[in-house]
């Protein structure tokens, strides 16, 4: 009973200590992809408020939490208060299935798990397009729910395949079998696909229809400000780092307990903000052929590839 | 389990006082007609603004729900192949795949995912 307490209370710390850590790096991605897009862009980003900009990011919090707290009276306004708070705190939840040797949370199915917190992430941006009574928000955020739905699929059956190939749902499973060659060696389209994938799940550029910048007023936070708007940002920070983290972990040889991994976790997250420096965003139906025509039937058959591949393995004992 | 349920309680109860603590800073003022008002760019909201939405958006999200099964059903795949013999294993899962694929062409031809965006 001493023991259980004791490995409860390790869990819980250790989770803590991840979540600190990972509100700390999303706010210094927010001033990472604010240099880099400077620097694309033959300019310097913020350099003036500490030294180099790096005080930037805590100036940038204090500004968003002292700024006025709308109250739009058409909202219903309990939903929209409460999406934002809904959409960070699923964000964080996900950061659980990384597989540490150690001590963090050990689940069998981690994968289902993050399976199920990306699926109900559609639903705070939903229903934070529609409580807020706006035909901007309401266009924003039906577009992003279909863009997502679309890219979701593809995202599954590429781990399904993944899966398969490992025969488990754990995350751990990723870390033992990536010894000797990672899997973005042995599969690299699949590897690209997912990367395109997390760029449309997490609404970066050249997918960002939510925000449809210039497009639609603001997309589906139109109406937020202050609190909503600071929280609704630092959620899709926060899965930017995860997916990022997520693709180290699946392609790139997971091992969070190495230096390395967190380099490469942060060499992804540079690429995430390259690809918003460099490329337009699409058209909307380009984009619904893009999931639907294009990932969706090579998921479909690289996941055949890897059931026979799997058979084949075992027939020969492998 | 225990565990997660600390966890979820401890990350709504972060997320929570994060909220709850721009509310207490944030700057007031007093409510005026024109802040509250929906956004339009300006000019009064005409109508309302929770119109009918376009069908194709329900049958994105129709075939989502198809593709969403399939992908369930093949879930059970990698834990079944230790306790299965293979050649049945993979006779099963090919056949369903070839469902899935074939379903997939269909609709594809048939036009359904034409124009859906």
């Amino acid at each position: 009973m001493e023991s259980n307490c004791f490995v409860l209370l390790v869990e819980v710390v250790n989770y803590l200590v991840l979540i600190i850590c990972v509100l700390v790096g999303v706010a210094f991605v927010t001033l990472l992809e604010r240099k880099i897009l400077g620097y694309i862009q033959i300019r310097k980003g913020p350099n003036k408020v500490g030294y180099m900009g790096l005080f930037q990011p805590f100036s940038d919090a204090v500004k968003l939490f002292s700024k006025e707290q709308t109250m739009p009276i058409m909202s219903n306004f309990i939903i929209y208060y409460f999406c934002p708070i809904f959409s960070l705190f699923l964000s964080l939840l996900v950061w659980s299935v990384l597989p540490y040797d150690v001590g963090l949370v050990s689940f069998n199915m981690s994968i289902l798990f993050f399976f199920c917190c990306l699926g109900m992430g559609v639903y705070s941006v939903m229903v934070a397009g529609w409580a807020s009574n706006c035909k901007y928000s309401l266009l924003g955020s039906l577009r992003k729910v279909a863009q997502t739905i679309s890219y979701e699929v593809s995202l599954a059956l590429i781990l399904l395949s993944f899966i398969v190939l490992l025969g488990g749902f754990s995350l751990e499973l990723f870390n033992k079998y990536q010894n000797y060659i990672w899997f973005m060696f042995l599969s690299l389209p699949l590897s690209l696909i997912w990367f395109a994938s997390c760029l449309a799940e997490t609404n970066r550029t050249p997918f960002d229809f939510a925000e449809g910048e210039s497009e639609l007023v603001s997309g589906f936070n139109t109406e937020y400000s202050s609190g909503g708007f600071a929280l609704i940002f630092m959620a899709e920070y926060s899965s930017i780092l995860f997916m990022s983290v997520l693709f180290v972990v699946v392609f790139l040889g997971s091992n969070p307990c190495s230096l390395v991994f967190y380099l490469k976790s942060m060499f992804l997250a540079f690429v995430f903000v390259w690809v918003r420096g460099t490329l337009p965003r699409l058209r909307y139906d380009k984009l619904m052929y893009l999931a639907w025509k294009s990932f969706l039937p090579v998921s479909i058959n690289y996941l055949f590839f890897f059931i026979g591949v799997k058979s084949l393995c075992f027939v020969l004992n492998l | 389990m225990i565990t997660m349920f600390f966890i979820s309680t401890l990350t709504l109860l972060i997320c929570y006082i994060v909220m709850t603590l721009a509310s207490l800073i944030s700057k007031k003022t007093i409510f005026d007609r024109e802040k509250n008002s929906p956004y339009e760019c300006g000019f009064d909201p005409k109508g309302s603004a929770r119109f009918p939405f376009s069908l194709r958006f329900f049958l994105i999200a129709v075939i989502f729900l198809i593709f969403d099964v399939e992908i369930t059903l093949l879930l059970p795949l990698a834990s079944i192949f230790n306790i299965t013999k293979v050649f049945s294993w993979l006779f099963t899962s090919t056949l369903f795949l070839i469902i899935l694929l074939l379903g997939l062409y269909y609709e594809w031809f048939q036009g359904a995912l034409e124009w859906s965006k």
